[in-house]
């Protein structure tokens, strides 16, 4: 993007001076001493002490979430008002993209480290390649992924006779979560839920469509429909969280399988509350106060953006989670 | 909290205390190589590899330092802003971009060259004559002689050097810090494979004599090889840091006559013969908790301190595992705390010690259980898991 | 728009602007430079001599750890942010960063997570102790419960500084005057757009391996416990896919610094701008696949070994045709030596050397014998100290006259520049020989073959650190009793638009964009 030129320069809006930066930080610290303490109190306290944790965590985070409603309202009012000139506007915009960039790299931990444990690290504790005098510590362990037995299991006596001291237990899960067979396809909730956020992903082009048509009914509707797909995807993750935790015995604790699982999993559908959460904000802004205009919609279009990078994500954790 | 409150006034009076200390320790015991500059070459081929790519990148760099450093600084002293000069306005000249940017491309294939043949070389541990197993605790080495036809020789190797000598009571010896019980011993001019791992943390096995540098990473084997051509006693330390006393666990490597060797290692597996014959003896509550003594102080005072006042782990005095239920006593000792620094006792110590050990800690520092553990009783908790 | 600063402390609180932003920024990381420094006094009091005098060892490691910490989050990269923040809407002719109000959420996230993180020196457990690279496991299954306040104290330091480069890449994008053009871009601002690509691109990186680590240790999974088949090798390799791309982020605003005032002061522009602009952008590019360098004794495969060596070498291509540019600038120039000058000349000697020894440690057979001992301390002082801490020293001697309209004392900037120089070789020179000689890093105690040195370094070390005393003596004079500068372009040679507004510069600089050359 060149620098604009002289004759389409508008006066760039610098905010005057805000508290909600200050405010912000005060309730996200807040909230995270809080949660920092909560965690340590179930790792190593003592039971008997009262910190508080919670309280305080829960007082840090309304106190930082209202800061962002005021934040957001703010921006929002002074765009209304005319005050954002088209370069601000570009401001916005760019943010957003390298935001979305940022999670990416984010994500992109999570696949790496799965693809090193998958493709490296488990054939190595096998006594594999690099890794071929490894059987000197797990004898009996031979590697196939997904992980159903962990290294620790192999050793005769379990966490008990471990060669390496003080680790947790990690025992391997019942059953996995990969494809079930053509005869239990229906059964089979990944691929439904492939199936739900793909299409939300189209849901929500059609609502920018019927945006820039200025058709605002067909952009309520559609925006709706996305919304609710996005929570019918959480609902039917949380089910398969159940289902994971009570009927396959894959936990968190189930060692790596089990971590990197829940891990990509976890973040992805934390990610997609995320995103729903703005498209509903979105939503609202449409169907209560009529907000957005046929060129001027950047909230729609930012929560639309991240939608879609959602979606990419999931593509990836089906493929490398689910199929591979 | 209030222990490290006490850290930090002592920060606070610590320009006074530096003074003292100054004053006080005069005399360090004898010279040491003071004040060697340089990597040695070593006691091996790899090592002598090794320093001399050192020595040819230091000369590159000096001579490339000098050109340039040599160019800033006539510019430096001859372009210095003086009435009759102009400053030249130049800014610009693919020629002389281009020459400075394959010039050190092709210094650096240059010194790519023989970096790669030593580490092929290095990476090549295929026949060793003999292979040994070094494992890394907080905060000792454990050494075991793989015997493909038998039973493989183990110990321990821990820091000599005593606490008085660390906090400046008495005089430091020669080899302050770098001194260990039970050395590792290998015969000379002999092929020795180390295949080197950790039983908690990640430590590191490096003696610079041997150009040996080799991490060990709990639940992984990591492979390093060595052949000393020279006799000799040759010292290192943990080069990754472990914990508290990461400072405090260095190696010594004994390299002797394969004879020698051979007799060495005989009395070793005679020795875990002999061991094995106490393990069936009974013993008394003060045999017991007088080799339990020599345990704890070994084993245990890094983190249960000399009174077992606590410190990285739980006090013992008054505890209620050491005042309670035997087996739980045991189970703890032999089995660690998982996702503690507990660490399990049961493979690191033999059953004599065990038994020794949990009873000293019974009826030592205030704790008056006045019963004690057998060899006998360890065999058969072990068995019985 | 206010045309003036609000009056008291809510001028500071509550800003949006970039000066004042960029003010907070500089003076919290010399406060940090200052709490680091101080650490890493401890540490050199107790190297003074063998034996323990002073602190406990797991103190020491403390210690070792908070002044790593410290010194790279809380002072090199904060300080660089803050100069962003002043000079790059001065430099490329705009009216203020692009998002005003995110800039002041970046900075005031550090002060409260430095507070939490400096606080964990006080509490049960003792502060973080497994070194700044912190290490799994010892940062996990066997770290102090303060653990817990470290990795959220991460993961807000990692949110500060997305937000702080978001907020520069969308400036720099967005906001230059018309006729600005990327070419046209000084170099102070090409690097630091390379360097917040780089930071957007790794602290979320940084971000997800605390993140892993907090489950690891609250949660119970296994990324890094071989035993529920993950490894301890994972992490290193995901920390140093940070780290590595962090040490250029770390230096690469001073190179910009620095080839902004060497042309200044040699009278004749920066040679080599094009060469200079796609060096730093492979510099940074190279950063991505050169991780493994810090793990050569880790056991890798040796194909792995391989090609880590050769892309590290590498690197020394485009640093070196950055070095020689800068000399070659001052060739045939008509120089004169003011302070910022003298650091600057200072920077181009001493992170040559640390360069030099950076390609020592390339080399991974060489590597076996150098890696975790005091050669490693010795080279990346070289390049962080010399490097970074110099050229932000040369920046603030070179902007002081433009930001606060008052000339600071010649012969007080140039004797802080001789003892800070005389006292840094005296610090980490010697630290290559024990290095090379055999001694470890991170210990409290040594063999005694290793005190001469070490005493050495001691006394330099304490010489050094007066001298940045001397430096905030010399700031503050500067600011209450200096001359006024009463002239718009500071130094007779200074190029670019921050020279073509009053000195101290308007609150707001540019309401209308200027016209560019
Ligand atoms: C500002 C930060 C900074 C910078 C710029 C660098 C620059 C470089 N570093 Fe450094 N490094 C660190 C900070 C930095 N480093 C830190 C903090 C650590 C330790 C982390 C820890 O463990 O705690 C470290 C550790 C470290 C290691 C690991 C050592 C070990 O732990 O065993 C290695 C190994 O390859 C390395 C290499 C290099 C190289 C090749 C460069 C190159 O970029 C240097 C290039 C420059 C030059 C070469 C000089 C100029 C060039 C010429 C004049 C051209 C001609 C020259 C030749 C042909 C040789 N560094
Ligand atoms: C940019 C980063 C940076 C900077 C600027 C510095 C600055 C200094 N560092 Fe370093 N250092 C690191 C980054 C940095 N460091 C890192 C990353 C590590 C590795 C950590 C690890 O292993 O995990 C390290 C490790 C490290 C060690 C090795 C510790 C060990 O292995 O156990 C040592 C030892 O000498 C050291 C010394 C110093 C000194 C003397 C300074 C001096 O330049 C400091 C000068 C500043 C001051 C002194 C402040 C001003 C003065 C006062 C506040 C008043 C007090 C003054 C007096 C008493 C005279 N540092
Ligand atoms: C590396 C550190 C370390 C060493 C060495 C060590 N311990 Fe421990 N120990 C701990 C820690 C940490 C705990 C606390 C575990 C917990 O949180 O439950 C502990 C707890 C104990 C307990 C239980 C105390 C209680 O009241 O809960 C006993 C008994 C014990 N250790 C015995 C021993 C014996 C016997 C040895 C030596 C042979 C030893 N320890 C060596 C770290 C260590
Ligand atoms: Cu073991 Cu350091
Ligand atoms: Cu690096």
């Amino acid at each position: 993007m060149a620098a604009q030129d002289d004759s389409t320069y508008e006066a760039y809006y610098v905010p005057e001076q805000s508290k909600m930066a200050l405010c912000a930080t005060i309730g996200l610290v807040t909230a995270l001493i809080g949660l920092a303490t909560a965690f340590n109190d179930m790792t190593f306290g003592e039971g008997t002490e009262n910190t508080h944790s919670w309280l305080i965590f829960n007082l840090g985070l309304a106190f930082f979430v209202g800061t962002l409603f005021v934040w957001f309202r703010t921006t929002i009012r002074e765009n209304r008002a005319g005050m954002n000139s088209a370069q601000l506007k570009h401001s916005y915009a760019i943010g957003m993209q390298w935001f979305i960039f940022s999670e990416v790299m984010f994500f992109a931990v999570f696949f790496g480290a799965l693809f090193y444990v998958r493709n490296l690290v488990g054939p190595w504790l096998a006594g594999e390649g690099a890794g071929e005098m490894n059987y000197l510590l797990w004898p009996d362990f031979s590697y196939s992924w997904p992980m159903m037995e962990t290294p620790q299991d192999s050793v005769v006596g379990g966490a008990a006779a471990q060669p390496i001291a003080n680790n947790g237990v990690y025992t391997g899960p019942e059953r996995d979560m990969s494809f079930p067979g053509w005869s239990n396809i229906a059964h089979w909730l990944p691929l439904w839920n492939t199936v739900i956020l793909l299409s939300s992903s189209f849901t929500v082009h059609i609502a920018h469509l019927g945006l820039k048509q200025n058709n605002r009914a067909k952009l309520n509707l559609w925006l709706g429909i996305t919304v609710f797909l996005g929570i019918l995807f959480v609902s039917l993750q949380i089910l398969e969280y159940y289902e994971a935790y009570v009927e396959y015995g894959l936990k968190l604790t189930s060692g790596i399988y089990g971590t990197t699982f829940f891990m990509l999993t976890g973040f992805h559908g934390f990610h997609v509350c995320l995103g729903m959460f703005m498209l509903l904000i979105q939503w609202l802004r449409a169907t209560t106060a009529g907000h957005f205009t046929a060129d001027d919609h950047f909230g729609f279009e930012a929560s639309s953006w991240y939608w879609h990078f959602v979606d990419v994500v999931w593509v990836g954790l089906f493929l490398f989670v689910y199929i591979l | 909290m209030h222990s490290q409150a006490k850290r930090l006034l002592k920060l606070a009076l610590s320009p006074v205390l530096l003074l003292l200390s100054f004053l006080s320790t005069g005399v360090w015991a004898e010279e040491a190589p003071r004040w060697q500059v340089n990597m040695s070459p070593g006691v091996t081929e790899v090592g002598a590899k090794i320093y001399d790519l050192h020595m040819t990148v230091i000369w590159i760099c000096v001579v490339i330092g000098v050109v340039v450093f040599a160019i800033m600084f006539y510019s430096i002293l001859a372009h210095r802003k003086s009435p009759d000069r102009e400053p030249a306005q130049f800014h610009e000249s693919t020629t002389v971009e281009i020459a400075w940017t394959v010039i050190p491309f092709i210094i650096l294939v240059v010194m790519a060259f023989p970096a790669t043949t030593t580490l092929i070389d290095i990476y090549n541990t295929d026949d060793a004559e003999m292979d040994i197993l070094i494992t890394g605790y907080q905060w000792k080495w454990k050494y075991e002689y793989i015997n493909p036809e038998g039973e493989n020789v183990k110990f321990f190797s821990n820091l000599r050097t005593g606490k008085t000598e660390i906090y400046n009571e008495d005089d430091k010896g020669e080899h302050y810090l770098l001194e260990v019980d039970e050395p590792m011993v290998i015969p000379v001019n002999t092929k020795v494979r180390f295949l080197v791992t950790a039983n908690d943390v990640i430590h590191s096995w490096w003696v610079p004599a041997l150009a040996v540098k080799k991490d060990a990473i709990p639940g992984f084997i990591n492979e390093a090889w060595t052949e000393v051509n020279q006799l000799g006693v040759y010292r290192g330390q943990c080069a990754e840091l472990c914990g508290r006393d990461h400072g405090f666990m260095p190696i010594v490597v004994n390299v002797v006559e394969r004879e020698e060797y051979d007799n060495w290692l005989a009395e070793k597996a005679a020795d875990a013969v002999k061991i094995k014959e106490l393990m069936a003896q009974e013993f008394t509550l003060d045999e017991l908790a007088a080799r339990g003594k020599d345990v704890y102080m070994r084993s245990c005072v890094a983190c249960h301190g000399v009174n077992g006042e606590g410190g990285v782990g739980k006090a013992i005095a008054g505890s209620a595992v050491a005042t309670g239920d035997i087996a739980t006593h045991l189970e703890i000792t032999i089995n660690g705390v998982p996702g503690t620094a507990m660490q399990a006792f049961g493979g690191q110590l033999n059953d004599v010690d065990l038994a020794a050990v949990v009873t000293y800690q019974r009826n030592a520092f205030g704790n008056n259980m006045g019963d004690k553990v057998q060899p006998i009783d360890v065999y058969q908790f072990k068995q019985g898991q | 728009m206010a045309h003036g600063p609000a009056k008291g402390l809510s001028r500071w609180l509550l800003t949006t602007n970039h000066k004042d932003i960029g003010t907070l920024y500089l003076w919290f990381s010399f406060t940090m430079f200052l709490l680091g420094g101080f650490f890493a006094m401890i540490i050199r009091a107790e190297l003074f001599q063998p034996g323990l005098q002073l602190v406990e060892p797991e103190f020491f490691n403390q210690m070792t750890t908070m002044h790593g910490l410290v010194m790279v989050f809380g002072a090199i990269m904060p300080s660089f942010v803050g100069l962003a923040n002043w000079m790059i809407p001065m430099m490329i002719g705009a009216p203020d960063m692009a998002l005003p109000r995110m800039n002041n959420w970046s900075f005031w996230i550090l002060p409260p997570t430095f507070l939490m993180l400096a606080s964990t020196l006080f509490m049960e457990g003792g502060a973080p102790n497994f070194g700044w690279t912190f290490y799994a496991p010892l940062s996990t299954t066997y770290a102090p419960s303060t653990v817990t306040y470290f990795i959220f104290g991460v993961h807000l330091m990692g949110l500060s500084s997305i937000m702080g480069s978001i907020n520069i890449i969308a400036t720099v994008v967005n906001m230059r005057a018309p006729g600005m053009t990327y070419m046209k871009m000084p170099m102070f601002v090409w690097t630091w757009l390379i360097t917040a690509f780089l930071l957007v691109a790794v602290m979320p990186v940084l971000a997800g391996l605390v993140t892993m680590m907090l489950m690891d240790v609250h949660f119970g999974t296994s990324f890094f416990s071989a035993a529920g088949g993950g490894d301890p090798v994972l992490f290193q390799h995901i920390f140093w896919f940070f780290g590595h791309p962090e040490v250029y982020i770390i230096i690469l605003p001073g190179f910009g610094v620095v080839s902004q005032i060497i042309p200044t002061f040699s009278r004749k522009p920066l040679f080599g701008y094009d060469s200079m602009v796609y060096a730093t952008a492979s510099i940074a590019f190279l950063s991505f696949i050169v991780w493994a360098h810090h793990m050569y004794t880790v056991g890798m495969p040796i194909a792995g070994e391989l090609f880590f060596m050769y892309a590290t070498m590498l690197i020394a291509v485009p640093t070196g045709v950055k070095v020689f540019n800068w000399i070659t600038t001052m060739w045939r120039g008509s120089l004169t030596f003011e302070t910022p000058m003298l650091f600057a000349i200072g920077f181009v000697f001493l992170f040559t050397i640390g360069g030099f020894t950076g390609v020592m440690l390339a080399l991974a057979p060489a590597d076996f014998q150098y890696h975790d001992s005091y050669f490693v301390v010795a080279h990346f002082h070289y390049v962080m100290v010399a490097g970074a801490v110099f050229s932000m020293t040369a920046a603030v001697y070179y902007w002081l006259p433009k930001w606060t309209g008052k000339m600071y004392n010649e012969s007080m900037g140039k004797a802080q520049f001789w003892v800070s120089f005389v006292g840094f070789n005296l610090t980490f020179f010697p630290q290559h020989f024990v290095g090379l000689a055999g001694m470890p890093r991170r210990i409290p105690d040594y063999a005694l073959q290793f005190t001469d040195f070490n005493m050495m370094s001691s006394i330099g070390a304490f010489i050094y650190g007066a001298s940045q005393l001397f430096f905030l003596f010399n700031v503050i004079r500067t600011i209450i009793a200096g001359e006024p500068v009463n002239r718009d372009k500071v130094w007779e040679g200074a190029e670019g638009l921050e020279w073509t507004v009053s000195s101290p510069p308007p609150y707001h600089t540019f309401t209308t964009p200027p016209p560019v050359k």
